[in-house]
């Protein structure tokens, strides 16, 4: 026994006492070996790679950057109004940038390192109302894509699941894709701003307002891949067999239904953000946002603009913010999609 | 294709009352008055007698009635009355004279019709808007194309990244970082477009071209970066099919090929996806004519919606809509003349 063992000591290691060892196999975990796969191909995709890394520093930077970086993106310092920020040292003559960067305030520019990016017109530190704004940006996202996705999906499972109101929702669907979106958001946020805000107060009230506006004016793409996944879901046997064994029509969506159509409810997701993103920051872009007191990118973009000749960083800061997000967003829902659905691979 | 063609027209007409009855219902649930502004001496009595005159007193689908008139029939109306008198296209009709003084939709910023402004405010619009939309599409298609018939080369994937930063770069940052560059920094562009402007002779064609390249190049980025990729994918599904297999092994040059077998297969879904796309880029409008202050009709709507002139913001919305259903109807016609398969459905 020990002689035939001898030369291959893992191999019968492996066998007799650790058979645990060998679980990972795809094969023996149906359920896990889905998704490790997704996350294998999901690697495999560089820029869904790059983009989910940019995307977390974004993330843990708006964060955790506002506990760490001293000053409040609302607090003023007249004083300190003006101030360029730090890299406008390279413009100077060649001779004077190294001691511009030890010493801003002897170059006679107005920059200094306790506002590394600079302030706006009434002092208030940028890198702090860009944290601050950042924070607002992707809440704003993230709760009016998960509106979105919420309607989105109920409306295609609705539609595509009962036949009854396929049609009276597909239309319904179809009605909402042919209006003209965002004149009307900006109608609604012009128009219903004033009661909101004082039925909840300035922030919250636009916050609810503006996710509530992207939310129901964004789910109907959604709303039609999942209904078309769900029409051919239906034919397949393993629906009819638990048809077969009376499951109930609710079961069936929650246990049967659902769980097929998660990959194009997560794609249409990520996609949702960046498109939640961009729009939130054109309402705010147009003066119908946030509040000024209440910064975010869209918001600093467009407070910069007039700005624009003296302070350009103003408006380069914010708007990089919001493209790389956007950017990065899109990326990882690419890869995301290529992952999730392997006929893709490759367009 | 008659009968697939009359078969969209009847959804499409529904489907425009009730976008229309939408919108005006959203305004109606406005808390808005335009009798906001008027001083506060002015009696109350009086300022109800000013919003009856304004038609305010009137019940919700009587006012849905009568501004549903005025935009289906006086305004078309006035419309045909000035192709037949002063238009170089119709004018040496008859003249006719079908409007007769009624009412028209009448702004209250202006107490004009309006039309009136509108028409004012459209051919800046047309022209910056609808040149930037022909330039994207027609960088797109070569760009979609080569980048198929290469695929995965290094012009492909730098494609791939430019249509991902036109997708992702909104327009009011693409727009001022242009300002910035061009206008601020090189000096080589005007910030802001002069709509006065006349082109009259070689160097005022210069000055308007030098005003127009950049909010043209900020929308036709857009454009260019959602149908390079369509025309992409497009071209791909057809290089795989029999057919090119089958034009390649009788001998035709690659050229023929490609430009001629492949391409007018591939362009069937890109020609209506443009048809598509032409109502969001007169959307994306809104915000390319704030950034470089075009006073076209984007700039039209934010200025009447600031100033709470419903009448305008409800007919400029409901010409957005118009544009919307009306190209969508293009789009599922052209569909159905170019694929035949389509009008069986």
């Amino acid at each position: 026994m020990t002689d035939a063992a001898g030369p291959k000591p893992g191999l019968a290691a492996a066998g007799a006492v650790t058979p645990a060892e060998v679980e990972p196999i795809p094969l023996d975990e149906p359920t896990g070996s889905q998704w490790r796969d997704v996350w294998r191909q999901f690697r495999s995709h560089r820029g869904a790679m790059a983009g989910l890394m940019v995307f977390g520093v974004i993330l843990l930077a708006v964060l955790i950057g506002p506990w760490l970086w001293p000053y409040d993106p609302t607090e003023t310092d007249i004083r300190a109004r003006n101030t360029r920020w730090i890299f406008a040292c390279l413009a100077l003559p060649w001779g004077e940038v190294g001691s511009c960067f030890l010493d801003p305030a002897s170059s006679g520019l107005k920059a200094s390192w306790t506002h590394p990016f600079g302030t706006d017109q009434l002092g208030r530190d940028l890198l702090a109302r860009l944290m601050g704004g950042g924070r607002v940006s992707m809440a704003v996202g993230v709760a009016a894509m998960a509106l979105a996705l919420v309607l989105g999906t109920a409306v295609g499972v609705a539609a595509g699941y009962f036949r009854r109101v396929d049609g009276l929702l597909m239309r319904f669907t179809d009605l909402f894709l042919a209006l003209p979106l965002l004149p009307l958001l900006l109608v609604a946020v012009l128009l219903f701003r004033d009661q909101l805000n004082a039925a909840l107060g300035p922030e919250y009230g636009i916050f609810v307002l503006i996710v509530f506006g992207i939310g129901i004016t964004s789910w109907m793409p959604t709303a039609r891949i999942v209904r078309g996944d769900v029409l051919a879901l239906k034919e397949r046997e393993f629906i009819l067999a638990a048809r077969a064994v009376g499951t109930r029509d609710g079961g069936m969506i929650a246990r049967h239904v659902l769980p097929n159509v998660l990959s194009p409810i997560m794609v249409s997701a990520t996609l949702g953000i960046a498109t939640a993103i961009i729009t939130e920051s054109a309402l705010s872009f147009l003066g119908l946002g946030f509040p000024p007191d209440f910064p975010t990118w869209g918001r600093l973009l467009f407070d910069g603009v007039d700005y624009l000749q003296s302070y350009p960083e103003r408006v380069v800061w914010p708007g990089l913010a919001i493209s790389l997000t956007v950017l990065a967003v899109n990326y990882i829902g690419d890869g995301l999609r290529d992952a999730l659905d392997p006929r893709l691979r490759g367009r | 294709m008659l009968t697939y063609t009359i078969r969209r027209i009847g959804i499409a007409i529904p489907t425009l009352i009730l976008i229309a009855l939408t919108i005006f219902l959203l305004l109606e649930l406005a808390p808005g008055d335009p009798m906001a502004q008027v001083p506060l001496t002015v009696p109350a009595e009086v300022k109800q007698q000013m919003r009856l005159a304004l038609g305010l007193g009137e019940p919700l689908p009587l006012r849905f009635w009568k501004w549903s008139v005025q935009v289906f029939w006086i305004e078309p109306q006035v419309f045909v009355d000035w192709l037949t008198r002063d238009s170089w296209l119709l004018g040496w009709l008859p003249d006719t004279n079908l409007y007769d003084g009624r009412l028209r939709v009448i702004s209250w910023q202006t107490r004009g019709p309006v039309f009136d402004i509108i028409v004012q405010r459209l051919p800046q619009t047309l022209w910056v808007v609808g040149l930037a939309y022909v330039v994207g599409v027609l960088i797109a298609i070569p760009i979609g194309i080569i980048s198929a018939y290469r695929q995965y080369s290094w012009f492909d994937n730098a494609g791939t990244f430019v249509s991902m930063i036109g997708f992702s770069v909104p327009p009011f940052f693409s727009g001022v970082l242009v300002i910035v560059i061009f206008s601020v920094q090189l000096g080589w562009f005007p910030s802001i477009y002069d709509t006065t402007h006349r082109v009259t002779d070689w160097d005022s064609f210069v000055l308007q071209f030098k005003q127009m390249i950049m909010p043209v190049m900020v929308l036709a980025l857009q454009t260019t970066a959602q149908i390079s990729r369509y025309m992409r994918a497009s071209m791909l599904d057809n290089f795989g099919q029999d057919y090119v297999r089958t034009a390649r092994a009788k001998g035709l040059r690659e050229r023929s090929v490609v430009l001629v077998h492949v391409l007018r297969n591939s362009m069937i879904p890109v020609v209506t996806v443009v048809a598509l796309g032409v109502p969001a880029i007169f959307g994306g409008a809104i915000i390319t004519e704030q950034v470089f202050k075009v006073n076209g009709i984007g700039q039209l709507f934010i200025t009447a919606l600031q100033a709470n002139d419903l009448p305008m913001v409800l007919t400029v919305a409901f010409i957005f809509a118009v544009l919307i259903i009306v190209f969508n109807l293009i789009a599922d016609l052209l569909y159905g003349i170019l694929d035949p398969r389509i009008r069986y459905d």
